[in-house]
């Protein structure tokens, strides 16, 4: 996994920006620059995967339409390679485009045209795990959750999860038998201050469960409880 | 017991509904039955007939012969008894009939086609019958004696000839008057057998009736293959049809030659094949629409987002700016989140024309959803100076429903309630029954005109045009709302009077399946828990009156009013035990 180089050259982190719109990259520059981020870019979807490999950035920026190689195909040859988070910009907000991208294995999702604080929240959200202090080991079912290592265990097996897999399952397990409402979830794991799409809390707890449940179908690590939200299961 | 005995009348009643259903259902079935039953009619008509006309034809001539050998016969017996009457001495009576008798059978011949019978007409007398090979005298009708009696002269019937053994068959009887010297009136009766005639009636019957059988099933026959013929590919047209109303568009019937039904075929083919055309034609349009909307989304929203980022950038340094630039930015970054606005409007109403709009559907606690809205609104109403009151029994109310949507709606309703209340606030109501759960949002401000209440939901319809909006609305959240309303198969309906406010009411199932006919909120005014003095009379006169009803004349007022306030009454009286909660803001 991808250990967060920020802090050694002083910036918040390394941003890389796939957009083949300049005059919008270039702005996501000057904004990005503003807050203190270190960006970089790229124009299309087909050397977007060697500027991931070659600049190493904390966070993905990614252009959902995209010549060459189409966004969602972008997403998923990163995601193949690396739990980096990925933060989709997407013009279309129907129901079909944004779970294709969610599923494709970004983290969030971001529909132009957005204001900049609200992308910065977002990016700061992605990024500011770094400073979770307290060391900690959670266990939820059979899992053991190393919080300061950031690994998952079952059986001395270490699961590979992206960070924001990592993140929903230690924010579950922390309050053992506590519901989460989708919305808490927003807040507590993508750092939305209002209600959101709470499409991403579902596609992202299937992708969750995809790693850790034995059985997907009968999950006892993450529970659904109908009507009111998720719950990590007794361990 | 009793359950038994409802059960076998209903087993007894439904075959003959089956078959009552067959029949309706299978041309196939009426045709070969009605064949079946015509020809039976028509054969039986003519096996009737025909059997009349063998059975005539042998009883005439038979009779015909008959009455020639009784003559002949009558003849032979006059010349007896003239030859005895002749003779030098009287014989006794008893002879001569004896002698008659015995000569007239030696005529029969053996075996005997008939039997002889000399009955004496003198009643009281003691005169000599005689019979042939036991032949009984009941065989003669009475009333065939009478005739010849009466008349004098020959005469015949049918009858049944009994014997004195017992024995009986049909026959002919053929009597003529004789007088017999010295004895007086006697009456010589020729019985003829039918039994020959009798057999090849049978026989004949029989032949008829088996070969009208089979006539009528080789008919029947004859119509199930020809309406066969028919009905298959009639059959298989229909099937074709609904396989392709299924919308299986690929579907074509199966074209056989150069007949009726084959033409049928091709016109039908024809007839899919440009439904198919027209269909995929619209497909395509729709697709391309719906392609057209999502290019144009983004490419006009990559540049508003470049354009809403550098406004934000020169926003958030405004303070360096001199004073008209400054406001100039503030004009930019307000008019961009209405261009905003309206541009996600647009896109909604397009998606909802293109049909592609689809629901997400969740459990939702309605109270939560519309106590967190109102909380959002709440720093706008405090600006416009008014208060909102949520007014309602239930703690909770789940429904299944997309989320967004439902707050959208209930946003766009406080906003506009907003927009257009007054000081008197605005009372936001919810309230479900079994089948449906409803939000209603009233407020107190200009009202509707009539007439209005349904074109408020109309794209960009402004009340009064010359109004300046204040809460910088699209003029498409109503329209969205109600497409958003529809889309959950709910209704949203207006109610409004001027100077009065108005009142929107959504109105959705608990449950998607589940049908309803009647909102749990009234749309009309109803009056508040402790209403003000003035409003309960005015309120009623106006009750009865759908939405957007105009206010009644005096002259109406009474009966309105008793009507209006029994509806009233009932509607409102749970509204004794409503709670005004106080919203957080």
């Amino acid at each position: 996994m991808t250990v967060p180089a920020g802090s050694t050259n002083g910036s918040r982190g390394r941003v890389l920006v796939v957009d083949d719109d300049a005059a919008l990259s270039e702005m996501l520059g000057i904004v990005l620059r503003g807050e203190g981020f270190d960006p970089v870019f790229c124009g299309n979807g087909t050397n977007a995967l060697q500027a991931f490999r070659d600049s190493k950035p904390d966070l993905v920026l990614l252009d959902l339409m995209l010549p060459g190689l189409d966004g969602v195909d972008v997403c998923r040859a990163i995601r193949a390679e690396s739990g980096t988070p990925i933060v989709m910009l997407t013009a279309k907000s129907d129901t079909v485009d944004v779970v294709v991208g969610l599923e494709s294995g970004a983290d969030d999702y971001i529909v132009k045209p957005f204001k900049p604080k609200e992308l910065v929240a977002r990016i700061r959200a992605r990024i500011r795990r770094t400073d979770v202090p307290a060391a900690q080991v959670l266990t939820a079912g059979d899992l053991q959750i190393d919080i300061t290592a950031h690994t998952v265990c079952r059986n001395d097996e270490v699961l590979s999860l992206t960070p924001l897999e990592f993140d929903l399952l230690a924010c579950l397990a922390r309050k053992p038998g506590q519901v989460f409402t989708r919305e808490v979830l927003l807040q507590e794991v993508w750092g939305y201050r209002h209600s959101a799409d709470t499409r991403l809390v579902n596609v992202h707890v299937q992708r969750l469960r995809a790693k850790v449940e034995r059985d997907p179908e009968n999950p006892e690590i993450v529970l659904t409880v109908r009507g009111v939200g998720y719950k990590a299961g007794p361990a | 017991m009793t359950h038994l005995l409802l059960v076998v009348p209903r087993v007894l009643l439904a075959v003959p509904r089956a078959i009552g259903r067959l029949w309706g259902r299978s041309l196939w079935l009426r045709v070969t039955i009605t064949t079946l039953v015509l020809s039976l009619i028509v054969v039986g008509v003519l096996g009737l007939s025909l059997l009349s006309r063998v059975t005539t034809g042998l009883l005439d001539a038979k009779e015909r012969i008959s009455v020639g050998e009784a003559t002949a016969g009558l003849g032979e017996a006059l010349r007896l008894l003239d030859a005895s009457d002749t003779g030098p001495s009287t014989p006794a009576p008893e002879r001569i009939v004896d002698g008659v008798v015995s000569a007239l059978a030696a005529r029969a011949g053996s075996p005997a086609t008939f039997d002889v019978l000399l009955l004496s007409s003198q009643l009281g007398i003691d005169a000599p019958e005689r019979g042939t090979n036991l032949v009984a005298e009941s065989s003669v009708p009475p009333a065939l004696r009478a005739a010849i009696v009466d008349s004098g002269r020959q005469s015949w019937t049918y009858t049944d000839i009994r014997f004195l053994d017992g024995r009986s068959a049909p026959g002919l009887v053929v009597g003529a008057p004789l007088s017999v010297p010295s004895v007086g009136a006697y009456e010589l009766y020729y019985l003829f057998p039918l039994g020959q005639e009798q057999s090849t009636l049978d026989l004949v019957r029989s032949a008829v009736i088996v070969t009208g059988l089979l006539l009528v099933l080789l008919l029947a026959g004859v119509a199930w293959l020809v309406t066969r013929q028919v009905v298959l590919p009639v059959r298989a047209a229909s099937r074709t049809a609904a396989r392709l109303a299924d919308g299986n568009l690929a579907e074509r019937m199966r074209v056989k030659g150069t007949d009726d039904l084959a033409r049928l075929a091709t016109s039908f083919n024809a007839m899919a094949e440009s439904l198919a055309n027209q269909i995929r034609q619209l497909e395509d349009l729709s697709r391309v629409q719906q392609r057209f909307v999502s290019d144009v989304s983004h490419e006009l929203r990559t540049p508003l987002t470049t354009i809403r980022m550098a406004a934000d950038v020169v926003y958030d340094d405004r303070d360096q700016l001199d004073a008209p630039t400054e406001r100039a930015v503030e004009l930019l970054q307000n008019q961009l989140d209405r261009f905003e606005a309206l541009l996600s409007d647009l896109l909604e109403i397009s998606r909802f024309d293109a049909g592609a709009a689809v629901l997400d559907d969740d459990r939702v606690d309605l109270v939560g959803l519309v106590e967190r809205a109102i909380a959002t609104a709440v720093p706008l109403a405090e600006r416009a100076g008014l208060d909102i009151r949520l007014v309602t029994t239930d703690k909770d109310c789940f429904v299944t429903c997309d989320q967004r949507r439902v707050d959208r709606v209930v946003r766009n309703l406080l906003e506009n309630a907003i927009e257009h209340g007054d000081l008197r606030g605005i009372d936001v109501r919810i309230a479900h029954d079994e089948h449906a759960a409803a939000i209603s949002v009233r407020d107190f401000g200009v009202g509707l005109l009539p007439g209005e209440s349904s074109l408020v939901f109309n794209r960009f319809w402004r009340a009064d045009p010359a109004r300046a909006r204040t809460t910088g609305g699209t003029g498409l959240g109503l329209a969205i709302s109600l497409e958003d309303a529809r889309l959950h198969g709910g209704w949203l309906e207006a109610w409004g009077e001027p100077g009065k406010g108005a009142c929107f009411r959504l109105t959705m199932p608990i449950d998607r399946q589940q049908e309803f006919v009647e909102s749990p909120l009234p749309l009309e005014d109803v009056p508040l828990p402790m209403p003000p003095e003035v409003s309960s009379e005015q309120e009623a006169d106006r009750a009865p009156g759908g939405k957007g009803d105009p206010p009644r004349n005096g002259l109406n007022q009474d009966a309105s009013n008793h009507e209006g306030s029994n509806r009233d009454g009932s509607r409102s009286s749970p509204a004794a035990s409503f709670v005004i909660e106080g919203v957080d803001p």
